[in-house]
C-alpha cells in the first residue's frame, strides 16, 4: 500500500523490505515450535511420571506395540523431512519441477505414515489395548502386571497428538503443492515453504523421541 | 493539524471494515470492549457473592447456587478478562505505536486471536446458560472428573482461549523483535513494551501446557483414560502440578503487563526520568523466569515431600527481589518529581499502597508454615485480589485513563475520575482488608455461610464491596460518557506531555496506518532532563 510501485508483490505492507519480512516470520515460526515442545513437553512429563511409577508395566505393555511398523513409520517420516529439505533446496536452485516432484514425495509419505499407523491403531481397537476405562487386553505379555491401560491412554495420547500434527502438515504441504503450481512461491519468495519445512522437522523429530520410548524399551 | 483528518476510528468506515480488521488498533478497542463486558459479568457475579455473604445463613442462594457463582467469577475474571484484556487491549492498541511500526508482525494471526477469545468466550456463554460449572476456577481433579456441571465447554473454552494467549505472545515477540523503527534499540524502548515481552515469553512457554492439561481433563470426562483417576492407577496430584506450572506463571502474564502501565505512568505524571530503567527492564525478565519455578508453592497441603515444599518456599522468596526492584524504582522516580494528581497518576498511586500489601502477604503464604494455617481460608483470597484486583486491574484502569485521550480523541470528566479513583481505592480496601483478618481467624473460602463469629468482617466487607462496584462501574461509564458527540480534542493533543512515540509522532485518535510517516526517534522515553515536552490539551 505504501511501497511504491519497484516493491515485490509479496512484500506486505507494513514491512520496510523483504529481508525484515524474512526474518519475522523466522522468528514467529521458532517461537511457534517452542509452544509446540512445550505442549507436548506436559505429555513427556505424564511419561516419565508413569515410567517411573510402573517400570515393569511399561515394559511389558511395550511388547503389545508392533515393533516393525514403528521401525518402518521412522524410515517413512525421516526420509519425509528429506524430502521436504530437497524441496526448498530445489526452489532455491530455481527447479519448480524438482520442487513439486518433492512436496508430492513429502505429501505420499505423510499419507503413509498415517496409513500405517491406521493399521496399527485398528489392530490395538480390535484386541482391546485401549486407553483406561476401554481397555479389555488380557493376554499373556501382561499377566500378573497392574494399569497396562495406563500405557495406551498415554501412548494414544502422544501418538495421537503427534498423528494429528502429521495430518495438519499433510494439509499445509498440500497448499504449498498448490502455490508452487501455482507460481506464487519461487526463488525469489519461498518464505511459507520454509516455514512448514521447520514444521514438518518438528514432526519428525518428535516421532524420533515417541519411537523409542514407546517401542524400544523391552 | 487539519479538521476531520482520517483516523483510524472512522477509516474506514462499516461494520465488516471493524470485523475483517487487520488494523491492531481496532483489535485492540475489540478486545477492550469484549474484556470490559466480561469485567461487568464478573462484577456482578462478585456482588452477588458479597451479597449472599453479608449474613450468615443461606440467604439469597442455596450452597449448589454459590458454587457455581464463584467459579464463574474466578473462570471469567481470569480467563476472559485479566489475562486478555492488558495484552490484547492495551497491548495491541499501543506496542506498535510504541516502536513506530505500521502493525504488529502478523496482522492476520491477530485478527485470528481475536476470533479464538471470540470463540471461547461464546463456549463461557454456552457454559452459564447451560446451568454453570461448580468446581472452582482451578478445576481440580477428582471433583472436576466427577462433577456433573458443566465442565468440558467451560474447560473446551479456556483451551481455545489459550490459544488466543499463545498467538498474541508470539506476535508481540516478533513484533518487538523485529518491527523497531531505526534507531530504537532495546534500551530505549519504552518500559511497557519491556512488560509486553516479559508477558508475551511467559504466555508461549506457559499456557501451552494448560492447553494439553485441559485436553488430559476433557479426555479424562470422556473416555475414562485414567491419568489423573487413582481408581485407575493414575494420580490427581499430577494435575495440580500440570495446572500450577501454568497457572502461577499466568499470573505474572496477569501481573507484568500491570507493571509496564505504572512504568509508563510515574515518570509522565512526575515529569522526571525513570529511575533505574535497566532494573526494571531486567527485573521484569527475572519475575518472567523466576514463576517457572515456583509452582509448588500452591501444593503445600496437597501432598508433596518436606523437600519439595522447602526448595519451593525457598525460591518464592526470590520472587520478592526483583517486585522489591520495581517499587523501590517507581518511588525514587517520583522523589523530587512535579507530581501531579491527574486520574491515571492517582490509579498508579493506588496501586503501589495495594500491591505492596499483596506482594507482602505473599511473602506470608510462601512460608510453608504459615501456609499449612492459611491455606484455604478468607487470606488467600485477600492475597490474592490485593495482587490481581489492587494490582492489575487498579493499573488497568490508570493505563485505561492515560491512553484514552491517545486512543479515542477525547477527555473524561477528571473530577469525576479521581473521585471514583478514590471510591475504588477505600472500596477496595474496605472489601478486602477485613478478609486479611477473616482468614487469619480461620474463616475457610467457597462456602456461602459461616459461624455468627464472623458475620461483623463479612458484613463490613460487603457493604465497602458495593462502593467498590459502584465506583469502577461510574469511572467507565465517565470514560464512556466522552465519547459523546462535539467533544473531540484537538489532534495534536498531548494532555500529559508525555514523549513515547505514541504521543509525539502521530494524531489522537491515530492515523490509520499509525504514522504519516515513518517516525524519527529524537529522544528517549523519559528523558525528562533533556527535552521539555509541554502538555497540550486543546477542544
Amino acid at each position: 500500500m505504501s511501497h511504491d510501485n519497484s516493491s515485490p508483490s509479496f512484500l506486505q505492507h507494513h514491512f520496510h523490505d523483504v529481508k525484515q519480512q524474512y526474518e519475522t516470520a523466522k522468528l514467529g515460526m521458532w517461537a511457534f515450535i517452542l509452544t509446540e515442545v512445550l505442549t507436548f513437553g506436559g505429555l513427556f512429563v505424564a511419561y516419565v511420571v508413569y515410567r517411573s511409577w510402573y517400570p515393569e508395566m511399561f515394559i511389558n505393555a511395550n511388547l503389545l506395540l508392533d515393533v516393525n511398523k514403528g521401525l518402518l513409520n521412522t524410515v517413512v517420516l525421516i526420509t519425509s523431512s528429506l524430502t521436504m529439505a530437497l524441496a526448498i533446496w530445489a526452489i532455491q536452485k530455481k527447479n519448480k519441477n524438482l520442487s513439486l516432484v518433492m512436496l508430492i514425495l513429502t505429501f505420499i509419505l505423510a499419507f503413509m505414515f498415517l496409513g500405517i499407523k491406521y493399521l496399527e491403531y485398528s489392530h490395538k481397537f480390535e484386541v482391546g489395548q485401549l486407553p483406561g476405562e476401554y481397555y479389555s487386553y488380557m493376554g499373556p505379555e501382561i499377566a500378573h502386571i497392574n494399569n497396562p491401560h495406563i500405557f495406551f491412554s498415554i501412548y494414544f495420547m502422544m501418538t495421537g497428538l503427534h498423528g494429528l500434527h502429521v495430518a495438519i502438515g499433510m494439509g499445509l504441504i498440500g497448499w504449498l503443492i498448490y502455490a508452487t503450481a501455482k507460481g506464487n512461491l519461487h526463488s525469489e519468495y519461498y518464505t511459507p515453504m520454509e516455514m512448514i519445512g521447520i514444521f514438518w522437522h518438528l514432526v519428525d523429530l518428535i516421532w524420533i523421541y515417541l519411537f523409542p520410548l514407546f517401542y524400544l524399551i523391552g | 493539524m487539519i479538521e476531520n483528518q482520517k483516523n483510524y476510528l472512522t477509516y474506514p468506515k462499516g461494520i465488516m471494515s471493524w470485523l475483517l480488521t487487520l488494523d491492531h488498533k481496532r483489535i485492540g478497542l475489540m478486545y477492550l470492549f469484549g474484556g470490559l463486558a466480561f469485567f461487568f459479568l464478573g462484577g456482578l457475579l462478585a456482588l452477588g457473592m458479597r451479597l449472599e455473604l453479608a449474613a450468615p445463613g443461606n440467604d439469597f442462594m442455596s450452597n449448589d447456587t454459590y458454587n457455581n457463582v464463584y467459579t464463574l467469577h474466578g473462570a471469567i475474571m481470569v480467563f476472559l478478562f485479566i489475562i486478555p484484556a492488558i495484552p490484547g487491549a492495551l497491548g495491541n492498541i499501543l506496542l506498535p505505536l510504541m516502536l513506530g511500526a505500521k502493525d504488529v508482525a502478523f496482522p492476520r494471526l491477530n485478527l485470528a486471536s481475536f476470533y479464538l477469545y471470540t470463540l471461547g468466550a461464546l463456549f463461557t456463554i454456552y457454559t452459564i446458560i447451560a446451568g454453570g460449572v461448580d468446581t472452582g476456577w482451578t478445576f481440580y481433579t477428582p471433583y472436576s472428573t466427577t462433577s456433573t456441571s458443566n465442565v468440558i465447554p467451560m474447560t473446551m473454552g479456556i483451551f481455545i482461549i489459550g490459544f488466543s494467549s499463545i498467538l498474541t505472545g508470539l506476535n508481540f515477540i516478533a513484533t518487538i523483535h523485529k518491527m523497531r523503527i531505526p534507531g530504537l534499540t532495546w534500551y530505549k524502548l519504552p518500559l511497557f513494551v519491556w512488560a509486553l515481552y516479559g508477558t508475551s515469553l511467559v504466555q508461549i512457554t506457559a499456557t501451552p501446557v494448560i492447553a494439553i492439561t485441559m485436553v488430559l481433563l476433557i479426555l479424562e470426562r470422556l473416555l475414562g483414560i485414567g491419568i489423573f483417576d487413582p481408581a485407575l492407577g493414575g494420580d490427581p496430584v499430577l494435575y495440580q502440578h500440570f495446572f500450577w506450572f501454568y497457572s502461577h506463571p499466568a499470573v505474572y502474564i496477569m501481573i507484568l503487563p500491570a507493571f509496564g502501565i505504572v512504568s509508563e505512568i510515574i515518570p509522565v505524571h512526575s515529569r522526571k526520568k525513570i529511575w533505574g530503567y535497566k532494573f526494571i527492564a531486567f527485573s521484569t525478565l527475572s519475575i518472567a523466569f523466576i514463576g517457572f519455578l515456583v509452582w509448588g508453592h500452591h501444593m503445600f497441603t496437597s501432598g508433596q515431600s518436606v523437600f519439595s515444599q522447602i526448595v519451593f518456599s525457598f525460591i518464592t522468596y526470590f520472587v520478592g527481589i526483583p517486585t522489591g526492584v520495581k517499587i523501590f524504582s517507581w518511588i525514587l522516580t517520583m522523589y523530587r518529581g512535579q507530581v501531579s494528581f491527574t486520574p491515571p497518576m492517582l490509579y498508579a498511586l493506588s496501586f503501589l499502597f495495594l500491591f505492596t500489601i499483596g506482594g507482602l502477604t505473599g511473602i506470608f503464604l510462601g512460608a510453608v508454615a504459615l501456609d499449612i494455617h492459611l491455606h484455604d481460608t478468607y487470606f488467600v483470597v485477600a492475597h490474592f485480589h490485593y495482587v490481581m484486583q489492587g494490582g492489575t486491574i487498579v493499573a488497568f484502569l490508570g493505563g485505561l485513563h492515560h491512553w484514552w485521550p491517545k486512543s479515542m480523541g477525547t477527555m473524561y470528566n477528571q473530577t469525576v475520575a479521581n473521585i471514583c479513583c478514590l471510591g475504588v481505592f477505600l472500596g477496595f480496601n474496605g472489601t478486602f482488608f477485613p478478609q486479611f483478618l477473616l482468614g487469619l481467624r480461620g474463616m475457610p473460602r467457597r462456602y456461602a455461610t459461616y459461624d455468627p463469629q464472623y458475620a461483623d468482617l463479612h458484613n463490613y466487607s460487603s457493604f465497602w464491596s458495593a462502593i467498590l462496584g459502584l465506583s469502577i462501574f461510574i469511572a467507565i461509564m465517565n470514560l464512556l460518557w466522552s465519547l459523546r458527540k462535539n467533544n473531540k480534542l484537538d489532534p495534536g493533543t498531548n494532555p500529559w506531555g508525555a514523549m513515547t512515540l505514541e504521543w509525539t509522532h502521530t494524531t489522537s485518535p491515530p492515523h490509520p496506518h499509525n504514522f504519516e510517516e515513518e517516525p524519527v526517534l529524537e529522544h528517549g522515553p523519559y528523558d525528562y532532563d533533556k527535552v521539555i515536552v509541554e502538555p497540550t490539551f486543546k477542544k
